[in-house]
């Protein structure tokens, strides 16, 4: 067993579950979709993509462009969040709760791509 | 280096600064997440949170040390309890960050990689042709120097990173693009443009053999089109490069035997040929002619097997010393000794000999052996070989015959075969025609241009090097007279510095120091001697056509379709256009 893989394997996975866990809802209904889930969504997508710098394997370039993806999506999600409920002030509106939880939509299926990467690549090892 | 080990370096650098970016992200988002957190104050006294975006508003200001202070509101106790953590948290979340990219930035291995990134673009972004110079030594400086004067590019290969630093000292006109790693790898090699569409050759000079041999080797299986000049100092390096088509092989010791037979055969071709070849603008001091009879020669080396296997094919008897003579070699004198002490020399015969060459591999030594011989024999004919450039001062303070340079010799003779190809069926012509011819030759061109060395260039008549003469050639069927051809673009009743010393027709005739009346034809090769300044004279002659027309006809052809027409619509030469500038010159021509 390798410490290395496990916290690969961890972060990953961890990023995907929490991105999924704030997506699941209704898509315009505040009370389903909880901001700090948000919060740990993008921290953990932003140290997989950390994990993922260095790697020089055609799967590595891969696995960092996808997780670029998902952090794109998750800032993005956040920002829109960010002008919703401070910029106009109006609080969480259906529509705002709608945009941020697509966008995050968006970045559940970049990690699901990271994911089956990664289990492709687990299954390709010969041991 | 190797290519795909700099590659690598490059991807651990960026891993090793993932623990200072993964420690920077959770310090954030642990300081952002305790602030949102912990309740707070509003403007009205009523307990509150703080918002993500203001949490990450603070956080960002005070992590980096601006501080605007507690906005929105004023804090909470509580909550400035949570700021002093973070405080000293972000402080040394960005200590060690960036601790540790100033630590990759200064890393050995690091700069290295970024260095062969930085060399490989710039030998990728050329779009002039060069030539690949491996080795930055005394004769690469040389080499390098004289390219730049020439208006050449060159890339340098050097495994010493010292002289790598020294090329930026040099001051060279146009910038030389350098990388210090190891010419016998390929890769290297690749990555400093041996298979670039605008190399134009590769020269190998380091002061290694087997490199050298790695480098042609190379080039020939790389990039076969391209000419390799290869540095080659024994023999069996030599042979073994020939034996896979290499196709200029300099030995600088072979190349100055050559000279030493010539000299004692032909002084006036030997003096022509050293104007000739010499690096143009230095002076090309006459020296006297080495005397035929008794020679000495102290060290049997590389050099000294040269300099005896000339002098012997020239039938001049040499008294070899060296510390251990071959035992059963007969045919040749020996003396067993050190040529610095006065009983060797003296055994020798330095009394009644004519000449003596010190070839030993040591410059102190070759100097006291030769001032010790001079001692004992003033009237002696001094051939000294010089290693090192840092003893010039002490070899120019020894007035000897010949000084012989190997750096010297392999970069006239580089620069002899890169910029003039036609030079070579020259000089052997020279070496052909006999000594009375020499001399005349010598005496017509050194009382025109002088004694100092001159600039010695070659042109094809072809669409590249003379598209107006060839226009004029091709196109309008007129003919061109070679002494026409050489007047003055500026004023057509003065004639250039310059001579033409041979001639090339494309069917393979040649002639040698062609006639002024001779009609250049299409595909011509003429190989030129003369000033520098007649050189780009020559060629703004044979690239304008407007210039073109007025050194061959006298008159000034108009520019322009306006002007052309008016001029056509006259009839015979063109004087409505060019103004005072055509009837000046045609008022001259005579």
């Amino acid at each position: 067993m390798n410490l290395e893989k496990v916290i690969f394997g961890f972060f990953i996975v961890l990023a995907a579950t929490l991105n999924f866990g704030f997506f699941v809802g209704d898509i315009d209904n505040p009370v389903h979709h909880d901001v700090y889930e948000l919060f740990a969504a993008i921290v953990v997508n932003l140290i997989a993509t950390v994990l993922k710098f260095g790697d020089r394997t055609h799967i590595g370039a891969i696995h960092l462009s996808t997780s670029l993806v998902a952090d794109l999506q998750l800032i993005a999600a956040a920002l829109v969040w960010s002008y919703g409920t401070q910029v106009v002030g109006a609080g969480l509106t259906p529509e705002t709760t709608a945009k941020v939880v697509s966008l995050s939509g968006g970045a559940l299926f970049a990690n699901v791509v990271s994911m089956v990467i990664l289990i492709a690549e687990t299954i390709m090892q010969k041991r | 280096m190797n290519p795909d080990v700099q590659e690598s370096t490059f991807f651990l650098a960026l891993r090793r600064m993932r623990a200072p970016l993964i420690t920077l992200i959770l310090i954030y988002a642990v300081s952002v997440l305790g602030l949102t957190l912990i309740p707070g104050i509003d403007a009205e006294g009523q307990p509150t949170r703080m918002s993500f975006f203001h949490a990450f508003y603070f956080i960002s200001y005070t992590a980096t040390t601006i501080g605007f202070g507690e906005i929105p509101n004023a804090f909470s106790e509580s909550q400035r309890l949570w700021i002093i953590l973070c405080i000293y948290l972000s402080v040394i979340g960005w200590a060690y960050s960036i601790g540790a990219l100033l630590a990759l930035l200064q890393d050995r291995n690091f700069q290295n990689a970024v260095r062969v990134q930085r060399f490989n673009r710039v030998v990728r972004r050329l779009r002039e042709p060069f030539y690949l110079v491996c080795g930055y030594g005394e004769t690469g400086q040389l080499i390098c120097r004289a390219l730049d004067q020439l208006g050449m590019r060159a890339v340098v290969v050097e495994v010493d990173e010292a002289r790598v630093s020294q090329l930026d000292l040099h001051g060279h006109s146009a910038d030389i693009p350098a990388l210090a790693a190891d010419a016998r790898q390929p890769e290297i090699l690749k990555l400093a443009g041996l298979t670039h569409r605008c190399c134009l050759g590769v020269i190998a000079l380091t002061n290694d053999d087997n490199a050298n041999l790695a480098i042609a080797i190379a080039t020939r299986l790389l990039a076969p089109e391209l000419p390799a000049l290869c540095r080659a100092e024994t023999a069996e390096t030599a042979t073994n490069m020939a034996s896979f088509g290499t196709r200029h092989i300099i030995n600088p010791f072979d190349k100055f035997g050559r000279y030493l037979a010539l000299a004692l055969n032909a002084p006036a071709a030997y003096h022509l040929l050293e104007w000739l070849t010499g690096v143009p603008g230095t002076p090309v001091v006459p020296h006297r002619d080495p005397p035929r009879g008794h020679w000495l020669l102290c060290g049997y080396g590389r050099f000294g097997k040269a300099m005896v296997s000339a002098l012997e094919q020239e039938g001049v008897p040499v008294t070899i010393i060296d510390h251990d003579p071959p035992p059963d070699d007969a045919q040749r004198h020996w003396v067993r000794g050190d040529g610095t002490g006065v009983p060797a020399l003296l055994e020798a015969g330095v009394r009644n000999a004519v000449g003596i060459a010190a070839c030993t591999c040591e410059d102190m030594s070759n100097l006291s052996i030769v001032v010790t011989a001079r001692e004992l024999n003033p009237e002696l004919f001094v051939v000294l070989r010089q290693n090192l450039q840092a003893n010039q001062a002490l070899f120019d303070a020894f007035e000897s015959d010949f000084t012989v340079v190997p750096s010297k010799i392999i970069a006239r003779e580089c620069l002899a075969i890169l910029t003039t190809p036609l030079l070579a069926p020259f000089l052997w012509q020279i070496k052909q025609r006999g000594e009375s011819w020499a001399s005349t030759l010598l005496d017509q061109l050194t009382e025109r241009f002088g004694w100092q060395a001159p600039t010695v260039w070659s042109v094809r008549v072809d669409a590249g090097q003379s598209p107006a003469l060839l226009n004029w050639l091709t196109q309008s069927h007129r003919e061109a007279a070679l002494g026409d051809l050489l007047r003055d673009p500026h004023d057509r009743s003065r004639e250039l510095a310059c001579r033409v010393l041979y001639l090339k027709r494309e069917d393979g005739s040649a002639a040698m120091l062609p006639h002024r009346h001779t009609a250049i034809q299409a595909g011509d090769q003429l190989l030129f001697v003369g000033r520098a300044v007649a050189c780009g004279a020559l060629e703004l002659t044979l690239n304008n056509e407007n210039a073109l027309d007025y050194v061959l006809r006298g008159r000034e052809i108009p520019g322009g379709w306006v002007w052309e027409r008016l001029a056509r619509l006259h009839g015979g030469p063109a004087q409505s256009s060019g103004g005072t500038k055509t009837n000046r010159a045609i008022a001259r021509s005579p």
